[in-house]
Protein backbone atom coordinates (compact mmCIF):
# COMPACT_ATOMS: atom_id res chain seq x y z
CA UNK A 1 0.00 0.00 0.00
CA UNK A 2 1.61 3.43 -1.07
CA UNK A 3 0.68 5.37 1.80
CA UNK A 4 2.81 2.83 4.12
CA UNK A 5 6.04 4.10 2.61
CA UNK A 6 8.46 5.36 5.16
CA UNK A 7 8.58 8.72 3.63
CA UNK A 8 5.02 9.24 3.88
CA UNK A 9 5.09 8.02 7.33
CA UNK A 10 7.69 10.10 8.28
CA UNK A 11 5.84 13.58 6.83
CA UNK A 12 3.27 12.70 8.64
CA UNK A 13 4.68 11.88 12.00
CA UNK A 14 6.40 15.06 11.61
CA UNK A 15 3.28 16.89 10.81
CA UNK A 16 1.47 15.81 13.87
CA UNK A 17 4.76 16.61 16.19
CA UNK A 18 4.60 20.13 14.72
CA UNK A 19 0.95 20.58 15.19
CA UNK A 20 1.40 19.13 18.49
CA UNK A 21 4.16 20.91 20.05
CA UNK A 22 2.76 24.76 18.88
CA UNK A 23 -0.55 24.18 20.26
CA UNK A 24 1.13 23.28 23.27
CA UNK A 25 2.97 26.20 23.97
CA UNK A 26 -0.23 28.43 22.50
CA UNK A 27 -3.20 26.82 24.38
CA UNK A 28 -3.64 25.74 27.75
CA UNK A 29 -5.39 22.40 28.10
CA UNK A 30 -9.04 22.97 29.64
CA UNK A 31 -8.56 21.60 32.72
CA UNK A 32 -5.47 23.51 33.55
CA UNK A 33 -7.64 26.53 32.75
CA UNK A 34 -10.56 25.64 34.79
CA UNK A 35 -7.71 24.90 38.13
CA UNK A 36 -6.34 28.18 37.57
CA UNK A 37 -9.66 29.95 37.46
CA UNK A 38 -10.53 27.99 40.39
CA UNK A 39 -7.38 29.13 42.34
CA UNK A 40 -8.50 32.95 41.26
CA UNK A 41 -11.77 32.16 42.74
CA UNK A 42 -10.54 31.24 46.80
CA UNK A 43 -7.39 33.34 46.29
CA UNK A 44 -7.98 36.35 49.16
CA UNK A 45 -4.40 37.84 48.95
CA UNK A 46 -4.63 40.83 46.95
CA UNK A 47 -1.02 40.75 45.74
CA UNK A 48 -2.47 37.22 44.47
CA UNK A 49 -4.97 38.26 43.23
CA UNK A 50 -2.82 40.48 40.78
CA UNK A 51 -1.13 37.71 39.45
CA UNK A 52 -3.74 36.20 38.65
CA UNK A 53 -5.23 38.69 36.79
CA UNK A 54 -1.83 38.91 34.63
CA UNK A 55 -2.19 35.27 34.04
CA UNK A 56 -5.58 34.93 33.27
CA UNK A 57 -4.82 37.98 30.84
CA UNK A 58 -1.87 36.02 29.65
CA UNK A 59 -3.87 32.89 28.40
CA UNK A 60 -5.97 34.95 26.41
CA UNK A 61 -3.44 37.12 24.77
CA UNK A 62 -1.66 34.11 23.81
CA UNK A 63 -4.97 32.80 22.64
CA UNK A 64 -5.96 35.56 20.76
CA UNK A 65 -2.68 35.99 18.74
CA UNK A 66 -1.59 32.95 18.16
CA UNK A 67 1.80 33.23 20.60
CA UNK A 68 3.46 31.19 23.04
CA UNK A 69 2.15 31.79 26.40
CA UNK A 70 5.69 32.15 27.74
CA UNK A 71 9.12 32.93 26.63
CA UNK A 72 10.85 29.59 28.10
CA UNK A 73 8.94 27.19 25.01
CA UNK A 74 11.15 24.53 27.18
CA UNK A 75 12.73 21.06 25.84
CA UNK A 76 10.10 18.94 23.98
CA UNK A 77 9.67 15.81 25.78
CA UNK A 78 7.61 13.45 23.00
CA UNK A 79 5.30 10.52 24.27
CA UNK A 80 4.46 8.34 21.23
CA UNK A 81 1.37 5.47 21.07
CA UNK A 82 1.88 3.20 18.45
CA UNK A 83 -0.62 0.27 17.19
CA UNK A 84 0.53 -2.48 15.93
CA UNK A 85 0.22 -1.90 12.51
CA UNK A 86 3.33 0.90 12.72
CA UNK A 87 6.55 -0.75 12.09
CA UNK A 88 9.17 0.87 15.03
CA UNK A 89 12.48 1.92 13.91
CA UNK A 90 15.05 5.08 13.46
CA UNK A 91 12.28 6.79 10.89
CA UNK A 92 10.25 7.33 13.74
CA UNK A 93 12.67 9.31 16.28
CA UNK A 94 13.49 11.27 12.81
CA UNK A 95 9.91 12.31 12.03
CA UNK A 96 9.74 13.17 15.53
CA UNK A 97 12.86 15.60 15.31
CA UNK A 98 11.28 17.08 11.59
CA UNK A 99 8.19 18.01 14.02
CA UNK A 100 10.19 20.00 16.55
CA UNK A 101 12.54 21.87 13.74
CA UNK A 102 9.01 22.86 11.94
CA UNK A 103 7.60 24.05 15.03
CA UNK A 104 10.93 26.28 16.32
CA UNK A 105 10.83 27.65 12.84
CA UNK A 106 6.92 28.15 12.07
CA UNK A 107 5.92 29.06 15.64
CA UNK A 108 8.09 30.61 16.59
CA UNK A 109 9.98 28.87 19.46
CA UNK A 110 12.64 30.35 21.38
CA UNK A 111 16.34 27.61 20.31
CA UNK A 112 16.42 26.14 24.34
CA UNK A 113 18.82 23.38 23.23
CA UNK A 114 22.22 23.25 24.21
CA UNK A 115 25.25 21.12 24.42
CA UNK A 116 25.26 20.30 27.99
CA UNK A 117 29.27 20.87 28.18
CA UNK A 118 30.16 23.10 25.49
CA UNK A 119 26.67 25.13 25.96
CA UNK A 120 26.55 24.95 22.20
CA UNK A 121 23.27 26.17 20.94
CA UNK A 122 22.00 23.57 17.89
CA UNK A 123 19.82 26.72 16.77
CA UNK A 124 16.91 23.99 16.41
CA UNK A 125 15.53 22.71 19.97
CA UNK A 126 17.01 19.42 18.34
CA UNK A 127 20.63 17.76 19.91
CA UNK A 128 21.87 14.29 20.99
CA UNK A 129 18.43 12.42 22.57
CA UNK A 130 16.53 15.89 22.18
CA UNK A 131 14.14 15.33 21.58
CA UNK A 132 13.27 13.28 24.67
CA UNK A 133 11.09 10.30 23.08
CA UNK A 134 9.53 7.72 24.64
CA UNK A 135 7.53 5.10 23.07
CA UNK A 136 4.06 2.68 24.21
CA UNK A 137 1.97 0.13 22.38
CA UNK A 138 -1.48 1.37 21.80
CA UNK A 139 -4.54 1.22 20.31
CA UNK A 140 -4.14 4.45 18.03
CA UNK A 141 -1.45 6.29 16.29
CA UNK A 142 -0.44 9.88 18.67
CA UNK A 143 2.17 11.82 19.83
CA UNK A 144 1.77 14.09 22.81
CA UNK A 145 4.14 16.51 23.09
CA UNK A 146 5.33 18.19 26.66
CA UNK A 147 7.41 21.16 26.44
CA UNK A 148 9.18 21.55 29.80
CA UNK A 149 10.64 25.30 31.23
CA UNK A 150 13.65 24.95 32.97
CA UNK A 151 12.29 27.07 35.86
CA UNK A 152 10.46 24.51 37.08
CA UNK A 153 12.51 21.38 35.89
CA UNK A 154 15.64 22.64 37.65
CA UNK A 155 13.88 22.30 41.38
CA UNK A 156 12.81 19.08 40.56
CA UNK A 157 13.87 16.58 42.49
CA UNK A 158 14.44 12.34 43.26
CA UNK A 159 15.03 10.70 47.13
CA UNK A 160 15.62 6.68 47.32
CA UNK A 161 13.70 6.29 50.89
CA UNK A 162 13.88 3.30 52.27
CA UNK A 163 11.12 0.73 52.49
CA UNK A 164 10.63 1.53 56.14
CA UNK A 165 9.87 5.09 55.18
CA UNK A 166 6.62 5.12 53.55
CA UNK A 167 5.41 7.81 55.92
CA UNK A 168 8.41 10.45 54.55
CA UNK A 169 6.76 10.85 51.13
CA UNK A 170 4.83 13.89 52.33
CA UNK A 171 8.00 15.27 53.77
CA UNK A 172 9.83 14.68 50.07
CA UNK A 173 6.86 16.47 48.23
CA UNK A 174 6.44 19.34 50.69
CA UNK A 175 9.93 20.04 50.88
CA UNK A 176 10.92 19.93 47.38
CA UNK A 177 8.07 22.85 47.47
CA UNK A 178 9.48 24.57 50.16
CA UNK A 179 13.32 24.67 48.41
CA UNK A 180 11.67 25.44 45.31
CA UNK A 181 10.15 28.36 46.28
CA UNK A 182 8.89 31.13 43.74
CA UNK A 183 11.38 29.91 41.44
CA UNK A 184 9.05 27.55 39.57
CA UNK A 185 6.42 29.65 38.93
CA UNK A 186 3.42 28.85 41.31
CA UNK A 187 1.12 27.87 41.52
CA UNK A 188 2.49 24.14 40.45
CA UNK A 189 1.43 20.85 39.52
CA UNK A 190 3.57 18.19 40.83
CA UNK A 191 3.85 14.60 38.94
CA UNK A 192 5.20 12.39 41.47
CA UNK A 193 6.73 9.35 40.75
CA UNK A 194 7.20 6.17 43.57
CA UNK A 195 8.56 2.86 43.11
CA UNK A 196 10.41 1.42 39.47
CA UNK A 197 13.89 1.98 39.61
CA UNK A 198 16.55 5.53 39.61
CA UNK A 199 15.81 6.25 36.46
CA UNK A 200 12.16 4.96 35.97
CA UNK A 201 10.79 6.66 38.71
CA UNK A 202 11.82 9.99 37.22
CA UNK A 203 10.08 9.02 34.23
CA UNK A 204 7.08 7.79 36.16
CA UNK A 205 6.56 11.71 37.54
CA UNK A 206 7.15 12.91 34.41
CA UNK A 207 4.19 10.64 32.73
CA UNK A 208 2.20 11.95 35.86
CA UNK A 209 1.83 15.48 34.69
CA UNK A 210 0.23 14.31 31.70
CA UNK A 211 -3.03 13.14 33.56
CA UNK A 212 -6.42 15.17 34.03
CA UNK A 213 -5.84 17.40 36.48
CA UNK A 214 -9.61 18.16 37.71
CA UNK A 215 -9.50 14.95 40.01
CA UNK A 216 -7.16 13.91 42.45
CA UNK A 217 -7.15 10.37 44.67
CA UNK A 218 -7.66 10.65 48.44
CA UNK A 219 -3.37 10.69 48.56
CA UNK A 220 -2.79 12.94 45.59
CA UNK A 221 -5.21 15.18 47.89
CA UNK A 222 -3.32 15.38 50.98
CA UNK A 223 -0.06 15.97 49.33
CA UNK A 224 -1.73 19.44 47.71
CA UNK A 225 -3.39 20.50 51.10
CA UNK A 226 -0.10 19.78 52.77
CA UNK A 227 2.05 21.51 49.77
CA UNK A 228 -0.78 24.50 50.10
CA UNK A 229 -0.58 24.99 53.52
CA UNK A 230 3.37 26.36 53.10
CA UNK A 231 1.18 29.77 51.66
CA UNK A 232 3.73 30.05 48.94
CA UNK A 233 1.16 31.40 46.27
CA UNK A 234 1.56 32.47 43.27
CA UNK A 235 4.88 33.22 41.89
CA UNK A 236 6.19 32.83 45.41
CA UNK A 237 4.51 36.63 46.54
CA UNK A 238 2.06 34.22 49.19
CA UNK A 239 -1.23 33.14 48.60
CA UNK A 240 -3.67 30.21 49.66
CA UNK A 241 -2.64 28.07 46.42
CA UNK A 242 0.68 27.13 45.56
CA UNK A 243 0.22 23.97 43.93
CA UNK A 244 -2.79 23.46 41.56
CA UNK A 245 -3.01 19.51 42.13
CA UNK A 246 -0.65 16.86 42.36
CA UNK A 247 -0.60 13.69 40.25
CA UNK A 248 1.08 10.40 41.54
CA UNK A 249 1.56 7.61 39.04
CA UNK A 250 3.40 4.48 41.14
CA UNK A 251 5.14 1.06 39.68
CA UNK A 252 6.54 -2.18 41.34
CA UNK A 253 9.77 -1.76 42.63
CA UNK A 254 12.49 -3.74 44.43
CA UNK A 255 11.61 -4.86 48.12
CA UNK A 256 14.09 -2.92 49.67
CA UNK A 257 13.72 0.35 47.64
CA UNK A 258 11.38 3.47 48.02
CA UNK A 259 12.18 5.74 44.98
CA UNK A 260 9.82 9.30 45.29
CA UNK A 261 10.67 11.48 42.12
CA UNK A 262 8.95 14.99 42.00
CA UNK A 263 8.70 16.73 38.90
CA UNK A 264 7.60 20.55 39.26
CA UNK A 265 5.65 21.96 36.49
CA UNK A 266 4.59 25.74 36.37
CA UNK A 267 1.29 26.87 36.03
CA UNK A 268 1.41 26.43 32.75
CA UNK A 269 1.15 22.49 32.48
CA UNK A 270 1.40 22.77 28.74
CA UNK A 271 1.17 19.43 26.70
CA UNK A 272 -0.91 18.46 23.97
CA UNK A 273 -2.36 15.63 21.80
CA UNK A 274 -2.66 14.69 18.19
CA UNK A 275 -3.45 11.40 16.27
CA UNK A 276 -1.03 11.00 13.06
CA UNK A 277 -3.10 11.23 10.01
CA UNK A 278 -2.19 7.96 8.57
CA UNK B 1 -8.97 44.74 48.87
CA UNK B 2 -8.77 46.83 45.77
CA UNK B 3 -5.22 49.09 45.78
CA UNK B 4 -4.70 51.47 43.31
CA UNK B 5 -2.76 50.92 41.12
CA UNK B 6 0.57 53.28 40.56
CA UNK B 7 1.13 54.69 37.14
CA UNK B 8 5.18 55.14 36.75
CA UNK B 9 7.28 55.89 33.73
CA UNK B 10 10.77 55.59 33.25
CA UNK B 11 13.44 57.45 33.62
CA UNK B 12 12.73 56.63 37.71
CA UNK B 13 13.50 59.17 40.39
CA UNK B 14 12.90 59.42 43.70
CA UNK B 15 9.18 58.89 43.23
CA UNK B 16 9.99 55.13 43.99
CA UNK B 17 11.40 55.71 47.22
CA UNK B 18 7.54 55.89 48.67
CA UNK B 19 6.66 52.50 46.92
CA UNK B 20 6.10 49.86 49.54
CA UNK B 21 6.25 46.09 49.13
CA UNK B 22 2.35 44.95 47.42
CA UNK B 23 1.79 48.15 45.19
CA UNK B 24 0.55 47.68 42.26
CA UNK B 25 2.34 49.22 39.33
CA UNK B 26 1.84 49.94 35.74
CA UNK B 27 5.08 50.83 34.10
CA UNK B 28 5.75 52.38 30.79
CA UNK B 29 8.42 53.81 29.40
CA UNK B 30 11.94 52.02 28.20
CA UNK B 31 13.20 49.18 29.74
CA UNK B 32 16.93 47.31 29.04
CA UNK B 33 16.59 43.47 29.17
CA UNK B 34 19.41 41.46 30.97
CA UNK B 35 20.49 38.33 31.65
CA UNK B 36 23.76 36.53 33.01
CA UNK B 37 26.18 36.89 30.17
CA UNK B 38 25.08 40.60 29.26
CA UNK B 39 25.86 41.15 33.46
CA UNK B 40 29.00 40.71 33.30
CA UNK B 41 29.41 42.28 29.77
CA UNK B 42 28.59 45.26 31.20
CA UNK B 43 30.25 45.37 33.91
CA UNK B 44 33.82 45.20 32.55
CA UNK B 45 33.07 47.36 29.28
CA UNK B 46 30.29 49.80 30.12
CA UNK B 47 26.47 50.06 29.60
CA UNK B 48 25.66 51.06 26.03
CA UNK B 49 22.51 53.10 27.12
CA UNK B 50 22.29 55.95 29.54
CA UNK B 51 21.32 54.20 32.67
CA UNK B 52 20.58 57.19 35.33
CA UNK B 53 16.96 56.39 36.03
CA UNK B 54 16.98 52.86 34.49
CA UNK B 55 15.07 50.14 34.51
CA UNK B 56 16.69 46.60 34.06
CA UNK B 57 14.25 43.37 32.97
CA UNK B 58 15.35 40.22 33.52
CA UNK B 59 14.24 38.57 30.43
CA UNK B 60 15.40 36.55 27.52
CA UNK B 61 12.50 37.11 25.05
CA UNK B 62 11.52 35.25 21.41
CA UNK B 63 11.69 37.99 19.10
CA UNK B 64 11.05 37.55 15.23
CA UNK B 65 10.93 40.17 12.48
CA UNK B 66 12.06 43.29 14.51
CA UNK B 67 9.27 42.30 16.68
CA UNK B 68 9.07 41.02 20.52
CA UNK B 69 6.87 37.86 20.01
CA UNK B 70 6.94 36.75 23.83
CA UNK B 71 8.72 38.56 26.73
CA UNK B 72 8.10 37.01 29.99
CA UNK B 73 10.25 37.36 33.31
CA UNK B 74 13.24 34.90 33.87
CA UNK B 75 14.67 33.79 37.36
CA UNK B 76 16.66 36.62 39.18
CA UNK B 77 18.12 34.86 41.40
CA UNK B 78 21.08 34.31 38.87
CA UNK B 79 21.60 37.96 38.65
CA UNK B 80 22.06 37.98 42.49
CA UNK B 81 25.95 38.75 42.26
CA UNK B 82 25.44 40.61 39.37
CA UNK B 83 23.74 43.42 39.67
CA UNK B 84 25.72 45.94 42.27
CA UNK B 85 27.03 48.09 39.84
CA UNK B 86 24.01 49.00 38.10
CA UNK B 87 22.96 50.75 41.26
CA UNK B 88 25.99 52.50 41.36
CA UNK B 89 25.59 53.72 37.85
CA UNK B 90 22.13 55.46 38.50
CA UNK B 91 19.33 52.26 37.77
CA UNK B 92 16.65 52.25 39.85
CA UNK B 93 14.69 49.35 39.52
CA UNK B 94 14.79 45.51 38.62
CA UNK B 95 12.01 43.90 37.02
CA UNK B 96 12.26 40.02 37.26
CA UNK B 97 10.16 36.64 39.00
CA UNK B 98 11.04 35.04 41.72
CA UNK B 99 12.72 37.56 43.68
CA UNK B 100 16.83 38.35 45.19
CA UNK B 101 18.68 37.37 48.19
CA UNK B 102 19.50 39.92 50.89
CA UNK B 103 22.63 41.44 48.97
CA UNK B 104 20.22 43.09 46.11
CA UNK B 105 18.23 44.16 49.36
CA UNK B 106 20.40 46.34 50.75
CA UNK B 107 22.07 47.78 47.60
CA UNK B 108 18.36 48.49 46.59
CA UNK B 109 18.11 50.74 50.45
CA UNK B 110 17.35 54.25 49.60
CA UNK B 111 17.69 54.00 46.09
CA UNK B 112 15.44 51.42 44.20
CA UNK B 113 13.36 49.03 44.02
CA UNK B 114 12.75 45.09 42.61
CA UNK B 115 9.92 44.73 40.75
CA UNK B 116 7.95 41.13 40.30
CA UNK B 117 6.48 40.20 36.69
CA UNK B 118 4.78 36.97 36.48
CA UNK B 119 6.30 34.35 35.37
CA UNK B 120 4.91 32.58 32.23
CA UNK B 121 2.71 36.02 31.18
CA UNK B 122 5.20 36.58 27.60
CA UNK B 123 2.15 37.23 25.85
CA UNK B 124 0.57 39.56 27.93
CA UNK B 125 4.26 41.42 28.51
CA UNK B 126 4.44 40.90 24.45
CA UNK B 127 1.42 42.82 23.71
CA UNK B 128 2.34 46.08 25.61
CA UNK B 129 5.82 46.19 24.29
CA UNK B 130 7.42 47.59 20.85
CA UNK B 131 10.69 46.82 20.41
CA UNK B 132 12.96 50.07 19.90
CA UNK B 133 17.04 48.71 18.85
CA UNK B 134 19.17 46.05 20.53
CA UNK B 135 22.58 46.60 21.74
CA UNK B 136 25.50 43.36 22.27
CA UNK B 137 23.41 41.52 19.30
CA UNK B 138 26.47 39.20 19.48
CA UNK B 139 25.41 36.98 22.62
CA UNK B 140 22.47 35.85 20.97
CA UNK B 141 18.48 36.43 21.05
CA UNK B 142 18.17 35.27 24.79
CA UNK B 143 21.15 36.72 25.99
CA UNK B 144 21.56 40.70 24.15
CA UNK B 145 20.09 44.10 25.53
CA UNK B 146 17.01 44.35 24.01
CA UNK B 147 15.88 47.99 24.28
CA UNK B 148 11.57 48.12 24.59
CA UNK B 149 9.33 50.25 25.05
CA UNK B 150 6.29 49.44 27.72
CA UNK B 151 2.94 50.38 27.72
CA UNK B 152 1.74 49.77 31.22
CA UNK B 153 3.19 46.54 32.28
CA UNK B 154 1.46 45.41 35.73
CA UNK B 155 3.96 44.80 37.82
CA UNK B 156 4.23 44.51 41.78
CA UNK B 157 6.99 45.87 44.09
CA UNK B 158 8.83 42.92 45.61
CA UNK B 159 11.23 44.75 47.26
CA UNK B 160 11.17 48.53 48.28
CA UNK B 161 13.78 50.56 49.28
CA UNK B 162 13.09 50.59 53.01
CA UNK B 163 14.14 46.95 52.97
CA UNK B 164 10.80 44.92 53.03
CA UNK B 165 10.90 42.04 50.93
CA UNK B 166 7.92 39.87 50.82
CA UNK B 167 8.92 37.10 49.04
CA UNK B 168 11.81 36.50 51.83
CA UNK B 169 8.62 36.68 54.68
CA UNK B 170 6.40 34.57 52.59
CA UNK B 171 9.53 31.65 52.21
CA UNK B 172 10.41 32.42 56.08
CA UNK B 173 6.68 31.66 56.93
CA UNK B 174 6.76 28.64 54.68
CA UNK B 175 10.29 27.20 56.28
CA UNK B 176 8.06 27.47 59.89
CA UNK B 177 5.01 25.86 58.58
CA UNK B 178 6.87 22.88 57.50
CA UNK B 179 9.34 23.15 60.31
CA UNK B 180 12.12 23.17 58.29
CA UNK B 181 14.87 23.29 61.11
CA UNK B 182 14.08 19.98 62.49
CA UNK B 183 13.20 18.10 59.40
CA UNK B 184 15.60 19.03 56.14
CA UNK B 185 17.96 16.62 57.11
CA UNK B 186 15.10 13.95 57.34
CA UNK B 187 15.21 13.31 54.01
Amino acid sequence: MQRREPEALREALAKATCRAMRDAVIYLPSDVKQAIAKAASSETNAVAQGEYENITKNILVAERLGVPLCQDTGVPVVYLTLPPEIPFSQNLFDAVTDGIRRATQETPLRPNVVDPLTRHNSGDNTGVGMPAIHVQPGERFMVTVLPKGAGAENVSRIVMLLPSQKEKIEDVVVETMLIAGGRPCPPVVLGVGIGGTFDGVTALAKEALLQPINTMTAFEQKLCDSVNRLGIGPMGLGGSTTALAVKVKTAACHTASLPVAVNVQCWANRHATVEVDW
Amino acid sequence: MTKTVVQLHTPLGDEILALRAGDRVELSGLVYTARDEVHLRMKSKGIPFDSEGAVIYHCGPVVKDDRIVAAGPTTSARMNNLSGFLFDKGVRALIGKGGMDSTVKEQLRGRGVYFAFTGGCAALAASRMTLKGVHFPDLGMAEAVWIIELDRLPLVVGIDAQGNDIFEAVWENARKIFGADQKMECV
